[in-house]
Order: structure tokens, then C-alpha cells, then sequence
């Protein structure tokens, strides 16, 4: 993700815009990309969800396995969130196991949805100490056009809550499997937020072209009550004040995406 | 009223007794030793030098390459030696909040290597080795725009608290781990999860600001002990 692919022209073009306060593709400093989320494109999947964010598109599969719980969490299922930067999605992006690109954006994702308590994990619960549900968030690169990690997040989120596991009884210490589909005890819904920082503004959302522009990024997510959950800063320097105004203006990017997710999924 | 202390005895901002060392190893270019209360972090830096692979390279400047790992004993739990998921991140954004107080255009095709050990973990180990890897940098005569410090901030029984330790770290509500280059005011590694308010991340944010400070001012005082010292043994010989 850190090859250099924009031309020193467009470059300039962009600091130029940004210090009237204006981007290369015309939108205003803290407008997202058009926002696309389609739930349910793979049966197989007990949840997914694809999410695209201007030409970027994440597709998220959920799958719900039983296993053991953590030895320190004997009360709780376990979530576990994996990133593959698929060849597919760019030039850039190689096969092979995970490197430390994919591996910062499924713990950032991991983190925001973890911290936020997008799961009950209590209620994924079998035997305590012994069986519990595992919920498996794969997220998949298709297409990478800047901010991976803000649709990660949201694909994530939109696949949990769209997600149905086989209804069951617990008998002993096992999960017997019954008719029908229950859904995943969803407790709250956090999304993320990439800020951009680019001099002293800042923009929200960054494209391809602006994140190999940008001085510094970070990453933010807050839950529906605007609670910050996780935040991650990316390469380069941020002023304090700056991290700050960051918060901010989080709070009310990260509405206008809940907006779209519950209309995503209004029944969730 | 009784003054509220934490379980070690501390107040809610107050750093745990920290110790210093640079240029203890023998073989590095740059090395540096912090105790953080419990937490111990060893750093070595080698370079600038020959990159390998090659095709690394750049000739716009020194590669800066980081490995942040944990000693099997350093936990209470033995830690498996291979580099988990955790430790590929942290090496990531250590490197990340290392490498804008370098100039590293000054040496072009080379690479410089920063190995920070963890030998005994007890929270903020991240932190702890920011703050080494910076003191190593310097002792390897790096030139550097500012030394980088860190320090975390975190909320525990509903309280803003400095540098928390492992207890309050995972028995904790949020830590928020932060490094600041002091004279450009530049926060530089920026990290956060737990679950805070607005007003209490700002809380947290500006005391882990504030820890910083401290922090620099201990590093800058270790690197003047240091070459006062080999000064004096130079001028004696």
C-alpha cells in the first residue's frame, strides 16, 4: 500500500483544492464517497455483506463454527477478524500470507468491533471454559481505491448484523442443531472513520490518490452513541489540536454512516 | 478526605519509576535499556548499512526497519517466540512513530535496523520501547529533528490514569497509547481502544501528553549523563 502511484501533478492539484477547502473529485472536505451496501451475496456464508465506498469495494463473510473459548474469556464466544489484501484488488497487492498492511487493518477492524461490543459474546456461550460459538469475520479486498479500512469496518459490521447461525439447543456440554435460523445477538454498532490530514485541514474519507498525498491518517470508531471505541493512526504526524478536531468531526461522519447501514438493514 | 492512590501506591498522574541507559551493548551502533516499574525493554540499532535484499533500496534515503518482540519469559504465560499478529502491528507503528524525527535522506541506499526486545512485560511495553528505540537512534548518532518519547494514558475504575500497568491495563476500561515529538509538538503514534466519551478521551489524550514531557525530559537528561560521562573518561586518558 505504500507504493507511490500518483503523479507529482496530481499531487499538487490536490494540496491546491484542499487549501480552498475542496477535493479532486468535488466532494466537501468530510463528505464520503457514495456509500453502497449490499447484505446476503453469499449463502454459503452465515453472513455477508459488500460494501463499496466510491470505486472501493470490501466483501466481508461471516461464518460461525463452534470451538473453545479463550483461556482468560471461559464466559465468552470468540470473534476473530482476518484481512486479505486479494491480488485482485490492486497492483500493489501480492499473494501470499498476510503482511503487516493486512494485518494492521483486521486488528484495527477487530478492535473497533470489539471495544464498540458489536457482539453479546456472553450469549455465545455453550459450556463455559469448554464450548462456545466462534465468529469468523473474513474480510476481502476487491477493489482498492483508498480507505480500506472505514469499508472494511462497515462490510464487517453490515455482515454481522445480517448474519443467521442454525437455531440450537444446548444439551450438556454440546450444541444440539434445530430447525431455523436465529441471528447473532448484536448489542451495539460501531463504525469507523478515516480522517486525512493534509497541512491543517483535514478531510474525511480519503481516495486513493489522497491517502499517498496526505501527511498523516487515522482512523477512528465510535459506537451509535458516539463513543470512541478504537482509534489507529496511520503513518506520518498529527498536532494534538488536530487529533482533537478529529474526534470532532467524527461523531458526525460516523451518524451519517450508521444512517446508511440502518437503511441497509432495517430490519436488524 | 483520603488522597486516591492506585494499587501500587501511585497517584492517578504519576508515572511508574523509570531508568535509563544508552550504549550498554557492545556490538550495536546504538543501544539503549528503559525499566518502566516492571516493564524491561532492551534496544539495539544497527546502521546506516548495507541493505539486504537489494531491491529494497532507496536511493531517496535510509529504509528504517523495526522488529518490536516479546521474550518467551517475558510474560506470565510463555510467550511463543514467533513474531504473533500483535507484535507485526506493533513493529509497524513504532517504526511509524520512529521514523519522521529521523533524517533519513541523509543515507541514501542503506538501511537502518531497530530491535527492541521486550524482556519482562508489565503494560505500556509499546510505549516503554518508543521511548528506547528513540535513545538508541541517538546513541547510534543518527541525526534526529527531535528525540520521541511516549507514554500511555488510560481509564481504570472510572478514573483518567498515567501510564497504566498491566493490571490496569487489562482490567481496564481504554488505554491510549501516544508518542510526541516535544519540539515540533507533533504527536507521532497515536493508538486507542476501550470504550471513552469525548470529554474523557480528551482527558486521557492531554495527560498521556503530558506524560510525554516527562518522559522527553528523563531521555534528553540520560543522553547528557551519558556523553558527560565519556567525556570525562576521553579527557582522563
Amino acid at each position: 500500500m505504500s507504493l507511490k502511484i500518483v503523479p507529482d501533478i496530481t499531487r499538487a492539484r490536490i494540496w491546491d483544492l484542499a487549501l480552498k477547502g475542496k477535493r479532486t473529485d468535488g466532494r466537501q472536505l468530510l463528505e464520503y464517497r457514495p456509500i453502497r451496501i449490499t447484505t446476503g451475496i453469499i449463502e454459503k456464508a452465515e453472513g455477508s455483506a459488500e460494501v463499496s465506498l466510491g470505486s472501493t469495494r470490501v466483501l466481508v463473510g461471516v461464518k460461525v463454527e463452534t470451538g473453545e473459548p479463550f483461556p482468560d474469556t471461559p464466559d465468552e464466544g470468540v470473534l476473530t477478524v482476518n484481512a486479505e489484501l486479494v491480488p485482485l484488488a490492486s497492483p500493489t497487492f501480492e499473494p501470499g500470507p498476510p503482511n503487516e498492511n493486512a494485518i494492521e487493518l483486521a486488528r484495527t477492524v477487530d478492535r473497533g468491533l470489539r471495544e464498540g461490543k458489536a457482539l453479546d459474546l456472553e450469549k455465545l456461550v455453550i459450556a463455559p471454559g469448554k464450548r462456545v460459538f466462534v465468529v469468523f469475520v473474513d474480510v476481502y479486498a476487491l477493489d482498492y481505491d483508498g480507505n480500506l479500512v472505514d469499508a472494511s469496518a462497515l462490510a464487517s459490521m453490515a455482515a454481522l448484523m445480517q448474519a443467521r447461525m442454525r437455531a440450537y439447543k444446548v444439551v450438556g456440554q454440546e450444541a444440539i442443531w434445530e430447525e431455523g435460523k436465529i441471528p447473532l445477538p448484536i448489542q451495539h454498532t460501531p463504525v469507523a472513520v478515516s480522517i486525512g490530514k493534509l497541512g491543517n485541514t483535514l478531510l474525511v474519507d480519503p481516495s486513493l490518490e489522497e491517502e499517498q498525498t496526505l501527511d498523516a491518517r487515522v482512523t477512528i470508531s465510535v459506537d451509535e452513541a458516539g463513543r470512541i471505541c478504537s482509534v489507529q493512526k496511520g503513518p506520518g504526524c498529527l498536532l494534538p489540536s488536530q487529533v482533537l478536531e478529529a474526534v470532532s468531526i467524527t461523531k458526525d461522519a460516523a451518524s451519517r454512516v450508521l444512517q446508511q447501514l440502518k437503511e441497509a438493514l432495517p430490519a436488524a | 478526605m483520603k488522597e486516591f492512590t492506585r494499587h501500587d501506591g501511585r497517584a492517578a498522574d504519576e508515572l511508574r519509576p523509570i531508568k535509563m541507559q544508552v550504549g550498554l551493548l557492545d556490538k550495536a551502533d546504538g543501544s539503549a535499556y528503559i525499566e518502566q516499574g516492571r516493564t524491561k525493554v532492551l534496544v539495539a540499532v544497527y546502521g546506516p548499512r548495507d541493505v539486504h535484499p537489494r531491491h529494497l533500496a532507496s536511493p531517496e534515503g535510509a529504509i528504517l526497519r523495526c522488529r518490536y518482540h516479546m521474550a518467551p519469559f517475558s510474560t506470565e504465560e510463555r510467550k511463543p517466540p514467533a513474531p504473533s499478529r500483535r507484535e507485526i502491528e506493533l513493529s509497524k507503528v513504532i517504526r511509524e512513530a520512529l521514523a519522521p524525527s529521523a533524517f533519513l535522506s541523509n543515507f541514501p541506499r542503506t538501511a537502518i535496523d531497530i530491535f527492541a526486545e521486550v524482556l519482562q512485560a508489565d503494560g505500556g511495553t509499546r510505549c516503554a520501547s518508543v521511548t528506547a528505540c528513540s535513545l538508541a537512534l541517538a546513541d547510534a548518532g543518527i541525526p534526529l529533528r527531535d528525540l520521541v518519547a511516549s507514554c500511555a494514558a488510560g481509564k481504570y475504575g472510572g478514573r483518567i490514569l498515567l501510564d497504566l500497568d498491566s493490571v490496569e491495563d487489562q482490567e481496564g476500561e481504554a488505554d491510549l497509547p501516544l508518542a510526541l515529538m516535544p519540539v515540533f509538538d507533533e504527536v507521532s503514534l497515536l493508538q486507542m481502544n476501550g470504550l471513552l466519551t469525548e470529554e474523557e478521551f480528551k482527558e486521557a489524550f492531554n495527560l498521556a501528553l503530558e506524560g510525554c514531557k516527562r518522559i522527553y525530559e528523563l531521555q534528553r537528561q540520560t543522553l547528557k549523563e551519558h556523553y558527560a560521562a565519556a567525556t570525562r573518561i576521553t579527557e582522563e586518558s
